[in-house]
C-alpha cells in the first residue's frame, strides 16, 4: 500500500495539479495551498473573485422529529429561531464550555439539517454527536456525499449569475437553495470565509470539476483565479473569523473568543450552557483581540505575549496582510491589556517586539 | 537554472566567491519552496558567524525560514534593497536577491560545497 492511500483526494484533485496547484497534507487530505502564489490570489479575491476547493470539509445530516430538540442540546445558537432555508454559525461546545469544534447548522427542512464541520475535527465531532444522540435522532456523515466550490469576491455573483436559473438575489446572507449551477444540482449558499460576498456550492463529486471547470471558463476573463489554503487563511484573518486550532479549541470559550453572539443562554439547555453562565457572572479573564506589530518582523501563531518578562497572553494566528501590507494578528490576552490602542510586547524568536491592540475585523468591505 | 559560477550548499544556499568575499542567497529552489517573500531580517555589517550559524530569518505569508553562513566570517554588506523590495529573493534569487556579503576566514570552508551540477543531482535525489 502506498503511502498517498491514507491521504484522501478530493474530486478535484486532477483539476489542482494540472492548474499548477501546490498540494500539502491538510487534515489528512491533499489540498493545495496555492497556485501562482498566496499574495496575488488574496488580492484577486479581494478585487475580482477566487474559488477555493473546500471538498475537505465534513457534512453531517441530522434528521427526524427530535432534530431540533437534539441540535438545541448540542449546540449554543437557537436552533429553534431558524428558518428552513437559513444558515447559522454555531459550535459543538464541552461540558466546560469550551470548544469541540465551530460549525454552520443548515435548516434543510422543519425536521432535517446539514451540519458544516472542519475536516480535522470531522470524526472527532460525529463520535461526540453519535455519543450524546440519546433520543436516537438520524445522524449521518454524509461527507462523501458533497464537493464544495468556494466561490469569492466582488465579481463572484456576476460570474455565478449567467450558470444558475436561481435568483441569487433571493437569497440573502447566511441563507441557501437548492437549486442547479452549470445544469448540476447544488446547495447554493451565501456564506463564506473570506470577508468577500460570495457564494459556497454543495455538489455532488462527480459534479464538482465539471462546475468548479465552467465557473473558471465564465470568470477566468474576468479575473476569476483559483485560490488556495494559504490565501483562505490570510483572507479569513484580515477578516478576523475564527480557526479551530487558532483562535479557538478546547481551551477557549466563545465568551473569551469574541463570539458571545453565537451563544443564546436563554434559548436551551445546551451542553456548556452551565460553564458559560459561571463564567459570564465571574468576568472573563482574557479575550482575543487584534493588534499590528509596530516593531520589525511578522508573529505567528504561539509566540508568547510578555510584560515584566513573564508570559500574560499567546498569539492564535498571525501574518503579513496582503490588504493591509503589514505585520498583523490575533492573540489571547489579559483583559486588562485589551483595549484598544493599548501597547503589548511580543516574544518574536527571542526578540521583544512592539504591538497595538487594534479593533477587528482588520478588513471590511466597503 | 543553476548558474556554474555559484557554489551551493545543503541548506540551499548558493555562495559566489569575488576575492576574499563570499555574496551569499538562497537558492531557486529554497525561494520556490518558501513561497512569496514578505520579510527579510539581515544581519548588521561588522558581526562576525561560524559555519553553519543562523544568520537571518526570511519570511512568506505562511512561513518563516532561517538562512545560514556556509563560511565563516563578517558581514561587510547586507542587501539593503531588501527592506523595501523582499520580492527580489522571489524575482532573482541567483542575483538581485543576494542577501550578504561575508569576508571568509577559512578557505575549507568553500571545499564542502557543490557545483551546480552536484546541486541539481542533489535535488532530483530528494535531498
Amino acid at each position: 500500500m502506498s503511502e498517498n492511500t491514507l491521504v484522501r483526494r478530493t474530486p478535484l484533485y486532477d483539476a489542482h495539479q494540472a492548474a499548477g496547484g501546490k498540494l500539502v497534507e491538510f487534515a489528512g487530505w491533499q489540498m493545495p495551498v496555492q497556485y501562482s502564489g498566496v499574495l496575488q490570489e488574496h488580492r484577486a479575491v479581494r478585487t475580482e473573485a477566487g474559488i477555493f476547493d473546500v471538498s475537505h470539509m465534513g457534512e453531517f445530516r441530522v434528521a427526524g422529529k427530535g432534530a431540533e430538540t437534539f441540535l438545541q442540546r448540542m449546540t449554543p445558537n437557537d436552533v429553534a429561531r431558524l428558518k428552513p432555508g437559513r444558515i447559522h454559525y454555531s459550535g459543538l461546545l464541552t461540558e466546560q464550555g469550551t470548544y469541540v469544534d465551530d460549525l454552520l447548522v443548515y435548516r434543510l427542512a422543519e425536521d432535517e439539517f446539514l451540519l458544516v464541520v472542519n475536516a480535522a475535527n470531522s470524526a472527532k465531532d460525529f463520535a461526540w454527536l453519535q455519543g450524546h444522540n440519546d433520543a436516537g435522532v438520524t445522524l449521518e456523515d454524509v461527507s462523501s456525499d458533497y464537493g464544495l466550490i468556494a466561490l469569492q469576491g466582488p465579481k463572484a455573483e456576476g460570474m455565478l449569475e449567467g450558470l444558475t436559473s436561481t435568483d441569487l438575489t433571493a437569497i440573502r446572507y447566511y441563507a441557501f437553495e437548492q437549486g442547479e449551477v452549470a445544469g448540476r444540482p447544488a446547495i447554493i449558499s451565501r456564506t463564506g470565509y473570506t470577508g468577500e460576498n460570495g457564494f459556497e456550492l454543495y455538489l455532488a463529486p462527480e459534479d464538482t470539476q465539471p462546475v468548479w471547470d465552467r465557473l473558471l471558463e465564465v470568470g477566468g476573463p474576468e479575473g476569476l483565479v483559483p485560490a488556495g489554503l494559504g490565501a483562505r487563511d490570510t483572507l479569513r484573518l484580515e477578516a478576523a473569523m475564527a480557526l479551530y486550532g487558532h483562535e479557538i479549541d478546547d481551551s477557549i470559550t466563545p465568551l473569551e473568543a469574541g463570539l458571545q453572539w453565537v451563544v443564546k443562554l436563554e434559548a436551551a439547555d445546551f451542553i456548556g450552557r452551565q460553564a458559560l453562565v459561571e463564567m459570564k457572572e465571574a468576568g472573563l479573564a482574557r479575550k482575543l483581540v487584534g493588534f499590528n506589530v509596530e516593531g520589525r518582523g511578522i508573529a505567528r501563531q504561539g509566540h508568547k505575549v510578555v510584560a515584566d518578562g513573564e508570559e500574560v497572553g499567546f498569539v492564535t494566528s498571525g501574518t503579513f496582510s496582503p490588504t493591509l501590507e503589514k505585520a498583523l494578528g490575533m492573540a489571547h490576552v489579559p483583559v486588562s491589556m485589551a483595549a484598544t490602542g493599548t501597547t503589548v510586547s511580543l516574544d518574536i524568536r527571542g526578540k521583544v517586539v512592539p504591538a497595538v491592540i487594534v479593533d477587528l475585523p482588520f478588513y471590511k468591505r466597503a | 537554472m543553476y548558474p556554474d559560477t555559484l557554489r551551493y550548499s545543503k541548506d540551499h544556499e548558493w555562495v559566489r566567491i569575488e576575492g576574499d568575499v563570499c555574496v551569499i542567497g538562497i537558492t531557486h529552489y529554497a525561494q520556490d519552496e518558501l513561497g512569496e517573500v514578505v520579510f527579510v531580517e539581515i544581519p548588521e555589517p561588522g558581526q562576525e558567524f561560524d559555519a553553519h550559524e543562523e544568520i537571518g530569518t526570511i519570511e512568506s505569508v505562511k512561513a518563516v525560514a532561517e538562512f545560514f553562513t556556509p563560511v565563516a566570517g563578517e558581514i561587510v554588506e547586507a542587501n539593503e534593497a531588501l527592506a523595501d523590495s523582499p520580492e527580489l529573493i522571489n524575482r532573482d534569487p541567483h542575483g538581485e536577491g543576494w542577501l550578504v556579503k561575508v569576508r571568509f576566514s577559512a578557505q575549507s570552508d568553500l571545499d564542502g560545497l557543490m557545483d551546480s551540477a552536484a546541486y541539481e543531482k542533489f535535488l532530483e535525489d530528494g535531498e
